[in-house]
């Protein structure tokens, strides 16, 4: 199949101004988030409703073309990486919310929704979308469900998965499924939580169900500042063992409040050597007792700046800081590189400081700023790629902290997926038959592995190579590197 | 109390043997929900895998919120564990008279009164332990709150009646126990009950179960002292003990489900908003669930209204699994199940090709 004929067949299926094709007009989707890994496609596909997605697809499918979905191009994994000979299919069109359904509590929406526009349209019945991802100006909907993305609310109101109750998904062979609806349960299989998290690699999601939740009628942000890192992390567990489930609870390390600080200026102690940010919401009487009860717990785990921000303005002031932590960064490093581990709350410290020691034997700069109570690590590896080696080094030494995370009993990706970035790293995560089950599964819904091939599961080759380098002096840095 | 003991080795052992022979195998756990899942004619053929000694807790911090046990260990036990470090398992599962087991429960799927508010059991499903059709055994999901690597096979595995996998062990979300539980009881028609239950949906009042039925609406509350009573007095409600209410419901022993001569019990899983129809019916989850008693087959109206209805008699999971009898699940099946040998049930021939 040539490109020529492709972008032929397409000029006769959709409005002029949906396609791209010129090298320069392209050149914005070379990457999403991750934008160290670029590749130019053959053309971008920008369909203004349904049925132009279907032509997009039928097109892949009739003529072995790879397609590659796109929503807002925020993913920090590769996820919607072009494939050179390929098309990618942008949804940035499809964003209308076709209803707030109040009497159901739900919201109908397009893929290309951005995940605020639903809470903004929301609002005026008191109800919004409950999973805010840092990135929720930008990202769209469909995104969110591709990646099951989480947010700085997730702790309390879950992922993106817990919060989605129908959707319709075109899938390579051209048909829809409908899955869920304004209901809660629906029989057979549970592909809505299969195709949450699925990175594009199952079908087109072209419309989407979520669930509204009422706003708390009140919430109050503690900002908690520590002079030791391992202190902070171990309050974190302390309140969640307390059987107290905060709306939010969020770590930054000192490099993160620096540059915070720089950037923002939010106000943030930066003489500390970690900051927890924690939002109670709930009934007035409960939001004052709980406030009561974690300062406490803080004071004891050995905060010495303790300070609650009652009023909206300085609540938003207090997450302005943490909401702009990774722009931030760019200010203080040309580049950086983000990680996404997940690991239990009780190896925090731990981790916490194993990850300095990688930073100290690599010599690169980290910043951590995450979602303390999941357990959802990110660590910001700062670098220059204008510096032969750094970008190497930085990338090996994201690899050991992803490995240190599945060593724990964790996960290599919390929220931002697989993609193409952590492919080797899923070796190290998942057996030979695991992996060959995860192909068989993708095998099921696109048996010519048309839809963002090579992405999200890494193949068995690819990973007995790796296996294969990491080999020195005939021991296996990983000896039980088929499963941790 | 039965000794913990790791069957894995057998179970996986089994599978691939029954593999290799192309032999059909009915999974079991305690039993308890045989009438949800009465044998097939071609069962009659299939070898029993029995689960239920394959059980124990393996790992339970409370402080980070997760619990891991084999799949053969009973609701009982697991809650009674739980529940020494005030917690709970947040889908309160049927326990079908205490027997039923962790695997039975999230091979069904079922999750109980609070499941708007706490979420479904498979929203607690963390990861799995399981054997797939070829006898190979494999490890998805994990213990901690967020994981994407791979699809979600974990949760997948949640209301598969055992189709897709023997499940060895289940990793689970836990909650903190609420620290006070109230209820308040109104008596009110059907009609009326749905249209107060819609307006409270749209306030962050502290329910955390509803249901009506014999026309009185019970709703329960569960939270901090402050936030219960907070929202007690907003609903304007008398706070009584509605704890044998609640359990009865959730295990299915209220009277309702054992009603004789009125037709077929249909589950129905529906849009809050749903009309309502003549005949005998129990509403939960706000409106979201009903219990209808109808000579009726209910399951095209439930579609038109959005939504879905299952006969909930002997016939649940094959009626369960005949949403799924499309080439796209048959192909997903298959994918697990290569030669068909797990929890086969007769109806579903449909070439996947
Ligand atoms: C500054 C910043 C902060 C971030 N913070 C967070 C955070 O707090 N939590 C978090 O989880 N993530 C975060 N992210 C990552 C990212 O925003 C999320 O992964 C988001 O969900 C991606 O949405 P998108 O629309 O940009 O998707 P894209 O990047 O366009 O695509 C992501 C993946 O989804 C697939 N896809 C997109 N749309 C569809 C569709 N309709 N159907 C099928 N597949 C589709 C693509 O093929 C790709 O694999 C952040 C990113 C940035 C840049």
């Amino acid at each position: 199949m040539s490109r020529a004929l492709v972008i032929e067949l397409l000029r006769a299926t959709l409005p002029k101004q949906s396609l791209i094709t010129d090298p320069k007009a392209l050149k914005p989707y070379e990457s999403d988030g991750l934008t160290a890994i670029r590749e130019l496609p053959w053309l971008v596909a920008l369909p203004e409703n349904v049925p132009q997605v279907e032509a997009v697809v039928r097109v892949c499918r009739s003529h072995g073309v790879p397609l590659v979905v796109r929503g807002a191009g925020t993913g920090l994994s590769g996820g919607a990486r072009p494939h050179k000979d390929g098309i990618v299919l942008g949804l940035s069109k499809l964003n209308k919310i076709l209803a707030v359904d109040v009497d159901n509590c739900v919201a109908i929406v397009q893929p290309g929704v951005r995940n605020q526009a639903i809470s903004d349209a929301s609002a005026k019945y008191g109800l919004y979308y409950a999973p805010d991802p840092s990135s929720q100006i930008a990202c769209s909907i469909g995104g969110n469900v591709a990646e099951n993305s989480g947010g700085v609310h997730s702790l309390k109101y879950g992922l993106t998965v817990n919060n989605v109750v129908g959707l319709q998904v075109l899938t390579i062979d051209g048909n829809f499924l409908e899955l869920g609806g304004k209901g809660l349960d629906s029989p057979g299989y549970d592909l809505l939580a299969l195709l949450s998290g699925s990175e594009g690699m199952l079908g087109v999601v072209t419309e989407i169900t979520v669930r509204l939740l009422p706003k708390p009628p009140e919430k109050r942000v503690l900002l908690a500042a520590f002079h030791e890192i391992g202190a902070a992390a171990d309050v974190v567990g302390n309140i969640i063992g307390q059987g107290l489930i905060p709306a939010g609870l969020e770590m930054m390390d000192r490099l993160a409040i620096e540059a915070a600080e720089e950037y923002v200026h939010a106000g943030y102690p930066r003489d500390a050597a970690a900051i927890l940010l924690c939002e109670l919401d709930g009934v007035e009487a409960e939001v004052e007792s709980n406030v009561a009860f974690v300062s406490q717990l803080l004071e004891e785990g050995g905060a010495y700046d303790i300070r609650v921000a009652s009023d909206p303005e300085e609540q938003a002031r207090f997450w302005l800081g943490r909401k702009a932590a990774f722009p931030a960064m760019g200010r203080i490093s040309p580049d950086y590189y983000c990680m996404d581990g997940t690991i239990p709350r009780a190896r925090l410290s731990e981790v916490l400081e194993r990850i300095q020691q990688f930073s100290r034997h690599y010599g690169l700069r980290v910043a951590n700023v995450f979602h303390a109570g999941d357990g959802n690590l990110h660590p910001l590896i700062l670098y220059d790629a204008n510096q032969p080696g750094e970008l190497e080094r930085t990338e090996e030494m994201g690899g050991k902290i992803l490995e240190l995370c599945v060593a724990v009993g964790g996960t290599v990706t919390g929220e931002h997926g697989v993609g193409v970035e952590k492919l080797d790293q899923m070796c190290a995560q998942f057996s030979a038959a695991e992996l060959d089950q995860f192909h068989r599964l993708k095998e099921a819904f696109d048996p010519e592995s048309l839809m963002n091939p090579g992405k999200a599961i890494p193949t068995l080759s690819r990973c007995s190579e790796i296996g294969g380098m990491h080999v020195h002096g005939g021991k296996l840095p990983f000896p039980h590197l088929e499963r941790f | 109390m039965r000794t913990d003991t790791d069957q894995k080795d057998r179970l996986v052992e089994a599978v691939a043997e029954a593999y290799a022979e192309r032999l059909s195998l009915q999974i079991v756990g305690s039993g308890s929900k045989v009438f949800l899942t009465e044998p097939t004619t071609s069962d009659t053929q299939a070898r029993l895998l029995s689960l239920t000694e394959h059980r124990g807790v393996t790992e339970y911090v409370p402080e980070e919120l997760v619990v891991t046990a084999r799949s053969g260990t009973t609701l009982k036990e697991l809650e009674q564990q739980l529940a020494r470090a005030g917690q709970m398992l947040p889908f309160e599962p049927p326990r079908f008279a205490g027997a039923g087991t962790l695997g039975g429960a999230v091979a069904s799927g079922l999750s109980g009164p609070g499941r708007p508010w706490y979420g479904a059991l498979r929203d607690a499903v963390l990861g799995v332990e399981m054997i797939n059709g070829r006898g190979e055994f494999l490890r998805f999901g994990g213990q901690v709150m967020k994981n994407v690597a791979g699809y979600d096979v974990s949760r997948l595995q949640a209301g598969a009646f055992g189709a897709l996998g023997v499940l060895l062990s289940v990793s689970i979300k836990t909650l903190p126990k609420p620290a006070v539980e109230s209820t308040c009881i109104f008596e009110l028609k059907a009609d009326a009950a749905l249209e107060k239950l819609r307006a409270w949906a749209r306030l962050p009042l502290p329910i955390t179960a509803t249901c009506h039925v014999d026309n009185q609406l019970s709703v329960r509350l569960s939270g901090s002292e402050a936030s219960v009573s907070w929202g007690v007095e907003h609903i304007e409600g008398d706070s009584v003990n509605g704890e044998a209410f609640w359990s009865q419901l959730r295990n299915h022993e209220h009277g309702f489900f054992n009603k004789e001569g009125e037709g077929i019990l249909w589950r129905l899983s529906v849009p809050p908003d749903t009309p309502l129809t003549d005949e005998p019916t129990m509403i939960e989850w706000s409106g979201a669930l009903r219990w209808v008693y109808s000579e009726k087959v209910l399951t095209d109206w439930a579609r038109e209204q959005g939504g879905y209805a299952l006969p909930f008699n002997g016939d649940y999971r094959t009626q369960s699994l005949l949403w799924s009898n499309d080439k796209l699940h048959k192909r997903i099946k298959r994918a697990f199940d290569p030669a068909e040998i797990l929890n086969p049930f007769a109806d579903v021939v449909v070439d996947a090709n």
